[in-house]
């Protein structure tokens, strides 16, 4: 058992825990945070992301101490009570998920990337989200919904591939 | 269209006996919705789909709508939501009928002590049947609220050409819940005190176990340990702390094993052990044998339910597609009667037809029995490759006589062990043999997206392709001079002129590059695809470069959906086209996980892929969750055949 301290969704948070715990784990188990979602368990799927200090990460593969002192960003928080954050926006106006599950995963990828290139290419939104899993295979208004968010239109993207 | 017409029934369905609807008190009703109007619409459907029409009781309650006093309406279906769409279906049916906004309507899905027992949502059968019942339904307490007079029975539900909600696109009306993560999915559930479960599994298929330990679990901190049968697990505080239990009892566990079978030999395996030997077609010309692997459905989110137990009564929240059959299994499992068990369906993680069971259930309600708490599990990755159903393997004999004029005389076909899903053939041919036998299956097997008609429509969609060449004809001409189905020459017709089927033909193309034509039937919707690949020239892999796909499946109830459906269908199809394919050996998964077992990716999304959506308003609406899958496996084998010569006749393709 450790004390792990850290800021989640910008509130200081400690418990006390096994440091080799899933990130994934701690979040929704002990501070209900069930967003994020299990998928696999392995790195393989992404429905478990979050971001740790603005970058996206596989929680499942986390060990809780790893993020200890610092500050992660779940789906719960993105639009923070406000406004929807445009990722999520463009997903609701494009109708980018079926079962939805993979949604809280990809949609953070995507602002994620928005972030660091405001104006992506087509070729960095594909590298960004290939390796987030859609078993129910929306990837097409998935992509349709993050070439929205990026002010893109569909045209310039096909002509970009 | 009547009841049962093009339908295929579960034919792997763990079913008992016919299903009763759970009847509920009118005063309960009221309380929780205050006054207002309740309409009860009873038809036959949806029992035609669960059991078979001897046993079947001819009239269930198929949807429920209270109209409150202040307007608000809401509609009770025991179907339930995993990514299909029918909740926002049966919002638009109702708000159509009754010409209120879409907004003003809720659904209550599947929850054993609400809703009419719908049956298992699978075989596309919530457009046909369910969404029917609610119009006429609605339309019936439209009548009510217009003239404040008594319902009259067969109120007229609104013609296609009246329509303004239906037939518009409308995605998700909880999707804004989706995006915030605010959600709650059956693995999402959380109840006072609830603990965590996890259940020692058994190394291989078939191991049983014949002595373990509790101790080594028990004497762990919070954890509670039980054995009942085969069944052995823990619950604790974190599923951390449960995994560490069933850890120390794994350490512990003896098991009874055998030898079991292996993929190697998969294929030799099913011949021997199919239950009935065919004898060959008299005078066949050609004939060939197709194999499609085993497959496994993987939906996003693992099996999972939370299950609490309060004074003899059982309350489970779990993602499956058959709410009522999964009660009837908890009565069966804890010996107690209906009225004691609710299962509650959340809008779940997809299913991809995979979900007609309710393993986790069971578990969750045996380890909550024990603790004396509400306990969730939820499968890991691992666990719900090895231990839910697959998609049955198939092995296929077809073989036909071909005569001289290139006229398809006879045809015999015989699906070994996936089953009878598509079996026949849309083709005229005037003397036809086609034949479902089943085998001992190596592995558990069960439902999946579309049934069999993949393998089937596979088998047979590569098979005109060798005739057509054997005949010397073009793969279209061919099929279109077989075919009589109206339906099917306008998918096949709009597919090949938007893909510029007859030009590409003849046009010389870059090296390494094919084209494929395949078309499908079932479930009273057709499909036709066009395909452009690139051959991997040392591996001998495609990919799929550009897909034109027509669908039809009657009057459209929503665009957007249906078109979201069918791209789902084609990636998914493709997955299985490309690579998916369970590995066993001697019992055991040896690529059951995501790291092996590579379902279809972003990359392998086509740069064009374009869809065309016949909707024909004035045929009746059949469901879209299905039948675009069928065209994507054999068109990329028969465009395959164009680059290597060689004909593909399996599944994954190679
Ligand atoms: S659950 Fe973390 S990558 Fe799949
Ligand atoms: S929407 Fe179901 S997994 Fe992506």
């Amino acid at each position: 058992m450790a004390m792990i301290r850290f800021t989640v969704n910008g509130e200081p948070r400690s418990l006390e825990t096994e440091p080799d715990r899933p990130l994934l784990e701690v979040l929704r188990e002990d501070l209900g945070l069930t967003g994020t979602k299990y998928g696999c368990g392995e790195g393989q799927c992404r429905a478990c992301t979050v971001l740790l200090e603005g970058r996206p990460i596989v929680s499942c593969l986390t060990p809780v101490q790893a993020a200890a002192g610092k500050k992660i960003l779940t789906i719960e928080a993105l639009a923070a009570g406000g406004p929807l954050h445009r990722v999520q926006q463009a997903f609701v106006d494009e109708g980018a998920m079926q079962c939805g599950y993979c949604t809280p995963g990809m949609v953070l990828r995507a602002a994620a990337l928005l972030d660091q290139f405001p104006k992506p290419t087509e070729v960095q939104i594909l590298a960004a989200l290939d390796g987030s899993l859609c078993r129910c295979c929306g990837y097409p208004r998935i992509l349709a919904a993050v070439r929205r968010a990026a002010g893109m239109t569909t045209e310039a993207a096909y002509a970009a591939r | 269209m009547q009841p049962g017409d093009n339908f295929e029934p579960e034919r792997f369905e763990l079913r008992e006996g016919p299903l009763y609807h759970f009847e509920v008190d009118r005063r309960e009703f009221f309380c929780a919705l205050g006054a207002g109007v309740l309409i009860t619409c009873l038809s036959s459907d949806a029992v035609a789909q669960t059991t078979s029409p001897q046993t079947a009781n001819p009239r269930t309650i198929d949807a429920r709508i209270h109209v409150a006093d202040d307007g608000t309406v809401t509609v009770f279906s025991g179907k339930v939501e995993e990514g299909q769409g029918a909740r926002t279906e049966l919002a638009m049916a109702a708000a159509e009928e009754l010409g209120v906004p879409l907004e003003r309507v809720r659904v209550q899905l599947a929850d054993t002590s609400l809703t009419p027992d719908d049956g298992l949502t699978a075989g596309s059968r919530t457009t046909p049947g369910t969404i029917p019942a609610v119009r006429q339904a609605a339309a019936v307490a439209r009548g009510y609220l217009d003239a404040e007079r008594k319902a009259k029975t067969g109120a007229p539900v609104k013609a296609p050409a009246d329509w303004r909600l239906l037939g518009t696109g409308k995605w998700r009306t909880d999707a804004r819940d989706i995006v915030t993560g605010a959600h709650k999915y059956p693995s999402d559930v959380a109840r006072e005190g609830m603990l965590y479960g996890c259940v020692l599994r058994p190394p291989a298929y078939g191991a049983t176990l014949e002595s373990v330990d509790l101790d080594a679990a028990r004497k762990l901190a919070g954890v509670v340990a039980v054995k009942d049968g085969d069944f052995a697990g823990c619950a604790a505080r974190t599923s951390y702390a449960a995994r560490k239990a069933v850890e120390a009892l794994a350490a512990g566990a003896r098991w009874q094993t055998a030898p079991r079978s292996s993929s190697a030999t998969l294929f030799s395996d099913l011949r021997e052990k199919a239950r009935e030997k065919v004898a060959p077609l008299a005078g066949s010309t050609h004939a060939a044998t197709f194999h499609t692997a085993y497959v496994q459905h993987a939906p996003m989110e693992p099996r999972a339910a939370v299950a609490e137990w309060q004074d003899g009564k059982l309350t489970v929240w779990t993602g499956t597609s058959n709410p009522f059959s999964v009660r009837d299994a908890l009565v069966q499992a804890f010996h107690i009667t209906k009225d004691k068990v609710r299962v509650i369906v959340p809008d779940f993680g997809g299913g991809c037809g995979g979900k007609h069971t309710g393993e986790a259930a069971i578990e969750a309600a045996r380890l909550a029995k024990e603790a004396g708490k509400p306990v969730k599990v939820h499968w890991t990755r691992a666990e719900e490759f090895m231990w839910a159903y697959f998609r049955p393997a198939a092995l296929i004999d077809a073989s036909a006589v071909l005569n001289r004029d290139g006229v398809l005389e006879a045809w015999q076909f015989t699906n070994y062990n996936s089953g009878g899903a598509a079996l026949q053939t849309p083709y005229r041919i005037a003397r036809k043999q086609e034949k479902y036998v089943a085998c001992d299956a190596p592995l558990r097997q069960g439902s999946y997206r579309a049934l069999a008609s993949t393998a089937n429509n596979f088998a047979r969609e590569a098979f005109m392709d060798e005739l057509a060449a054997a005949a010397g004809r073009d793969p279209l001409d061919f099929r279109m001079a077989h075919l009589d189905n109206e339906r099917i020459r306008a998918v096949l017709t709009a597919a090949t002129e938007r893909f510029g089927w007859a030009r590409r033909r003849k046009e010389k193309r870059a090296p390494n590059r094919g084209i494929g034509v395949a078309c499908g039937m079932e479930k009273n919707s057709v499909v036709a695809a066009c395909v452009e690949i690139e051959v991997d020239p040392r591996t001998l892999t495609p990919r799929l470069l550009e897909i034109v796909e027509a669908f039809e499946c009657g009057a459209i109830l929503n665009p957007a959906n249906t078109r979201s459906q069918v791209e789902g269908c084609i990636l998914m199809g493709l997955g299985a086209a490309l690579r998916e394919e369970i590995q066993f050996e001697n019992g055991r998964l040896t690529n059951g996980r995501f790291s092996a077992y590579k379902v279809t990716r972003l990359h392998d999304v086509p740069p064009k892929m374009e869809i065309l959506l016949l909707d024909r308003r004035n045929q009746p609406s059949a469901g879209a969750g299905e039948t675009p899958i069928l065209a994507v496996g054999p068109a990329m084998a028969n465009a395959m055949f164009e680059v290597t010569g060689k004909r593909v006749r399996s599944m994954p393709l190679r």
